[in-house]
């Protein structure tokens, strides 16, 4: 099967990009309640904005993460007084797949919570409860499906993800070097055809299992069942 | 708390409606207050602006000589702090419990009250004992309609609102959801404001009579 080089291979795209999902899913979750539920001027511009990686060139995406995080870039010397680089490492790929992968989580969250029966939540407020515990108690658990759903459609797209990455912290076997990367390089070099066919057929599997979670996920959100 | 002298429903309230301006004013003294009128007159409105689920445009609800809502005083107590318990025309059972998660939901606000109810008054009450561990999608009409009866009894309401009760069962449940309606107002003692259309229902039920519209 696999030489322990792509084995290496694909637990680093699984890293990044579980390290991504986990760490931009409470951001999107509140941009998607915002977009849902908020009332408030610029509602619209968060909504482009939301947007943007989803319609950008990624390799104008990955040019300006190197500008905010790059050696002179504002948020990059923000974090050097901490010792912290992005620059060249894992975290940076992690943090290009976020941003590639947040429209797509975003629009699946809000999805799920406009499907939200609000009745039952005025219901749940004439039974006593305060804003906090009706989010808790009625709107998360019913929006669940579609949130993780948006998770794993997200984790999906974010295995995928070449452009932004390449551009940002470039390709460097065993720091940066995803599946993708790994692919594009392995093509660059005669001979080498049947490593890019083993991990091709892995990033098809990936994908297709990740895209079926999704759907089952997402079809729970139709039924009131919530997992 | 309340005097003697206070009536039970003490409304009067502002609302826009459509094109004009409903203004609804009655005080009540009836253990069960009824409301009737057409539909799209505006008597769920009304039940949502006690419950403060809706606000008047200005005016004043009191239940039993408590002020829920005072737009010249600056009161309006939120939905949680009321104390009613709504049965809802469309019930509005949580779809991801089961009965008794639904019967317990408002029961934390019980515990902080002199509470009259326990899980089994009531399960004995509404008969639905049987029904405790079911999910809700699983229920009958009639079966579903004592389960919001009952999660608004437990949920340690002062008082109760009823929307159309029984306008989605057969004759025979109706017989007797309004056997169960007559005894909560003679056994629990609870005020009543009851919203109809039906005039054989409200001459059995209701003490006093609002038209509306």
């Amino acid at each position: 099967m696999l030489t322990p080089e792509e084995w290496d291979i694909v637990v680093l795209s699984l890293k990044v990009s579980a390290v991504a999902i986990g760490g931009v899913a409470p951001v999107a979750f509140g941009c998607a309640w915002l977009l849902a539920r908020g009332r408030f001027v610029g509602r619209v511009l968060l909504d482009a904005l939301v947007h943007l990686p989803l319609v950008l060139p990624p390799v104008v995406t990955g040019w300006l993460l190197l500008l905010a995080f790059g050696a002179q870039g504002l948020v990059g010397r923000w974090l050097a007084e901490f010792g912290v680089s992005v620059m060249f490492r894992w975290t940076g790929a992690a943090l290009a797949s976020a941003v590639m992968a947040f429209p797509l989580m975003v629009r699946a969250m809000r999805l799920s919570i406009e499907a939200v029966d609000r009745r039952l939540e005025s219901a749940a407020r004439t039974l006593g409860a305060g804003r906090l515990r009706v989010f808790a108690t009625i709107t998360l658990p019913l929006a669940m499906p579609g949130v993780l759903a948006g998770m794993v459609l997200g984790f999906a797209r974010s295995l995928g993800e070449f452009g932004a990455t390449i551009t940002f912290v470039s390709n460097i076997p065993g720091e940066t070097e995803t599946l993708p990367l790994a692919i594009y390089s392995a093509l660059q070099i005669p001979g080498s055809e049947t490593a890019v066919t083993r991990l091709a057929l892995v990033s098809v599997a990936l994908s297709l299992i990740a895209l079926l979670v999704s759907e089952v996920l997402a079809r729970k959100v139709g039924r009131t069942g919530v997992i | 708390m309340s005097s003697e002298a206070a009536p039970v429903f003490d409304i009067d309230v502002t609302v826009p409606r459509g094109e004009g301006i409903l203004h609804l004013s009655f005080a009540s003294h009836a253990a069960i207050t009824a409301l009737v009128g057409r539909s799209g007159a505006g008597k769920t409105s009304v039940l949502d602006m006690v419950a403060g689920l809706l606000r008047p445009q200005a005016g004043r609800i009191a239940v039993a000589g408590r002020v829920l809502f005072d737009s010249v005083a600056g009161i309006d107590l939120p939905p949680e702090r009321r104390g009613c318990g709504y049965v809802f025309q469309d019930l509005r059972l949580f779809p991801h419990m089961t009965v008794e998660r639904n019967l317990l939901y408002g029961a934390r606000r019980a515990g902080s009250e002199p509470s009259l109810l326990s899980l089994l008054d009531v399960c004995a009450l509404l008969g639905i004992e049987p029904l405790l561990a079911r999910p809700v999608r699983r229920l009958s009409g009639g079966e579903a309609q004592r389960v919001a009866i009952g999660r608004a009894l437990l949920s340690g309401a002062r008082f109760l609102l009823f929307d159309e009760p029984l306008s989605s069962l057969d004759p025979a449940r109706r017989g007797e959801i309004m056997g169960l309606i007559e005894r909560i107002r003679d056994e629990l003692g609870l005020p009543i404001l009851y919203v109809s259309h039906d005039a054989a229902e409200v001459e059995r039920l209701a003490g006093n009579v609002v038209p509306i519209g």
